[in-house]
């Protein structure tokens, strides 16, 4: 069993409630925090422990923190990112639903450290009924004194607002988060200015995702440099990883970012191997936008190195044959998926979500997903192939968002790695309609059947 | 048609408008309608939209754009229960496709569509965050997850027994 930061309590009966959650420890981090120590340490201990954003982006929680401007008499807010919508997470969605004072005990510290009195926690708008946990967690805290005025008579005071989103992945990236909680339509704004120095109302914000305000928690309660010390190089501490597709045991499952990938899929601590027995094709291991691996560059790197669930590993041979950890959403394909009809769904989905700022992104999208459904219909050339090559290469980096981004590298990947597939999926137009390609070379190379 | 909120709705509405700072009230947008499709027929007339307008002191428009913008806001009549269905990846890796094929079958209506007696109207939606409890599909407040056509026969029976008694 690897190290659990988050989920270590995640079993105890009633957790979900405030004296069972007060009982086994919680809220010590608060106490510690606003006794014992002032808001810049706090983020001197942050940067101590090399965490990352937890939503995909994996930059420094810590120095995002520091650039937040302080100018005289504006008040500041902190932004609790909730709006988990990437295709293969599901994590915070269990963090919050059946632990929410971790988070809360999280946002209160971070309060603190950023000064931001009145703190907002946007969630997707589908959460419905977590956003009456949620409420139901704020209440409780806020009636034993860990909420509202003069927190633990240290004269803080910290307010936690729930917002309800109402069904746009765009608002998981921050900018149009912070559009949507001013009542308007989520349209990322171009930076800069970064939210840093102008965000909500135009006020200094920084907007952190759940796991990541989570992770604030342990980070207090062991400090920076002995949370630095779980994992490796600069994945340090815990990651939960929400896996799913074809396995035994989809889940959320927190790591400690040593394992190796095929541990994560084949022990029974964690994925439990490939349903019904059947053999491992690819996997999106870090959310639908990451590049998805054939299986024999997902187990072992290029180089023949074995491959680990971390930032750096899953990111090894850059795009041309790795991936990332993204968001820990992990999306797992047996050998009988399309990858055609896979790419085609996350294709239809970045489409329906663009929010139609950029032309590349709004018509680019629109173009991929017709272009993927002619070719999975049985209607596709070959030329169709190298025009979505050209579509995706003309989206990423020209939109103000990583929506654009995110849209035009799982189709990149599907071709870079499945072009004999698509291929296929053209010359045989009939036959594709009812059977699959199969695995051809992509098969894992370790576990081979007998 | 004109709409009014009862006492309750209209404390939620101010409990809502308080959690920002003066003139921000604009902020409560989301919260508003949602909060106004639930409480009418679960969806956002123009009518209904140009009331929290001026409830939230703001140009009807901004309620347009706004409810035109998110995929939660109904702008046209809905049937009493929505099943909003997946369809992303994840889902269709796990068998979303069977599931949606048989709803069509066993409602007799195609996605967009809304039963003649108006009580379940179809919808095929963008990944719900329930991807390892695939395949799933959202009823109102909650999800029903790990479809099966076993599961759907009884959803669909549950249902239509709260509308029928």
């Amino acid at each position: 069993m690897g190290v659990k930061l988050l989920l270590d309590k995640a079993n105890v009966p009633g957790i979900r409630t405030y004296e069972v959650y007060r009982r086994e420890g919680g809220y010590r981090s608060v106490e510690k925090a606003l006794k014992e120590m002032n808001p810049e340490s706090i983020v001197e201990e942050v940067k101590k422990s090399g965490l990352r954003g937890r939503g995909g982006a994996g930059f420094p929680t810590g120095m995002k923190w520091s650039f937040i401007a302080k100018p005289e008499g504006v008040p500041r807010h902190l932004v609790c990112n909730a709006d988990e919508s990437e295709p293969g997470t599901f994590k915070d969605r269990y963090l919050m639903e059946f632990i929410p004072h971790l988070l809360l005990e999280g946002l209160i510290v971070s309060s603190f450290a950023l000064g931001s009195h009145d703190t907002y926690i946007y969630i997707r708008g589908e959460y419905a009924w977590i956003t009456d946990i949620l409420e139901e967690a704020i209440n409780e805290a806020k009636a034993n004194g860990w909420l509202g005025k003069n927190i633990l008579g240290t004269g803080f005071e910290c307010n936690i607002h729930v917002q309800r989103g109402a069904g746009a992945y765009i608002c998981g990236e921050e900018t149009a988060l912070i559009e949507s909680l001013e009542g308007k339509r989520g349209n990322p704004r171009i930076k800069p200015p970064f939210p840093a120095i102008q965000g909500l109302w135009q006020r200094p914000t920084v907007v952190n995702n759940v796991e990541t305000l989570a992770a604030i928690v342990p980070i207090i309660n062991l400090g920076g440099e002995e949370y630095a010390k779980i994992g490796v190089g600069r994945s340090t501490g815990t990651k939960l990883i929400s896996a799913c597709g074809n396995i035994n045991k989809p889940g959320v499952y927190e790591i400690d970012m040593t394992i190796s990938v095929e541990e994560f899929i084949y022990s029974d601590e964690y994925c439990g191997g490939i349903k019904g027995g059947k053999r491992l094709k690819a996997c999106i291991p870090g959310g639908s936008s990451v590049p998805i691996l054939p299986a024999n560059l997902l187990l072992k790197t290029a180089t023949g190195e074995t491959r680990y669930m971390n930032y750096e590993s899953l990111s090894d041979g850059g795009f041309a044959t790795g991936s990332m950890l993204g968001s820990g959403g992990f999306i797992v394909l047996d050998e009988d998926q399309c990858i055609v009809k896979n790419t085609l769904t996350l294709a239809r989905f970045y489409r329906h979500e663009s929010c139609g700022q950029c032309s590349p992104c709004r018509e680019g999208t629109g173009w991929m997903e017709k272009i993927l459904h002619k070719i999975e219909h049985g209607h596709g050339t070959i030329a169709d192939i190298d025009l979505l090559w050209d579509i995706q290469r003309k989206i990423e980096g020209n939109t103000i968002c990583p929506l654009g981004d995110a849209a035009a590298w799982p189709v990149a990947a599907a071709i870079r790695h499945f072009r004999d597939e698509f291929e296929w999926h053209i010359n045989n137009p009939v036959l594709s309609q009812t059977s699959n390609f199969g695995l051809q070379h992509y098969a894992d190379p370790i576990h081979v059947p007998a | 048609m004109t709409y009014t909120f009862n006492e309750t709705q209209m404390a939620e509405l101010n409990r809502l408008v308080a959690r920002y700072p003066e003139g921000k009230q604009k902020s409560a947008l989301l919260p508003a309608l949602h909060l106004a499709q639930d409480s009418f027929d679960g969806w956002l007339p123009t009518e209904l939209m140009d009331y929290i307008a001026s409830l939230l002191k703001i140009e009807p428009i901004e309620v347009y754009e706004v409810a035109s913008f998110y995929s939660m806001f109904n702008l046209k009549p809905v049937g009493k229960f929505i099943f909003e269905v997946c369809q992303t990846g994840p889902c269709m890796i796990s068998g979303s496709d069977d599931i949606i094929a048989y709803i069509q079958e066993k409602l007799s209506i195609k996605p967009g569509e809304t039963t003649k007696d108006g009580v379940f109207t179809l919808k095929l939606v963008e990944c719900l965050g329930a991807c390892g409890y695939a395949p799933m599909m959202q009823v109102g407040k909650i999800f029903r997850e790990h479809l099966t056509k076993e599961k759907v026969d009884s959803i669909i029976a549950e249902y239509r027994a709260t509308v029928t008694n």
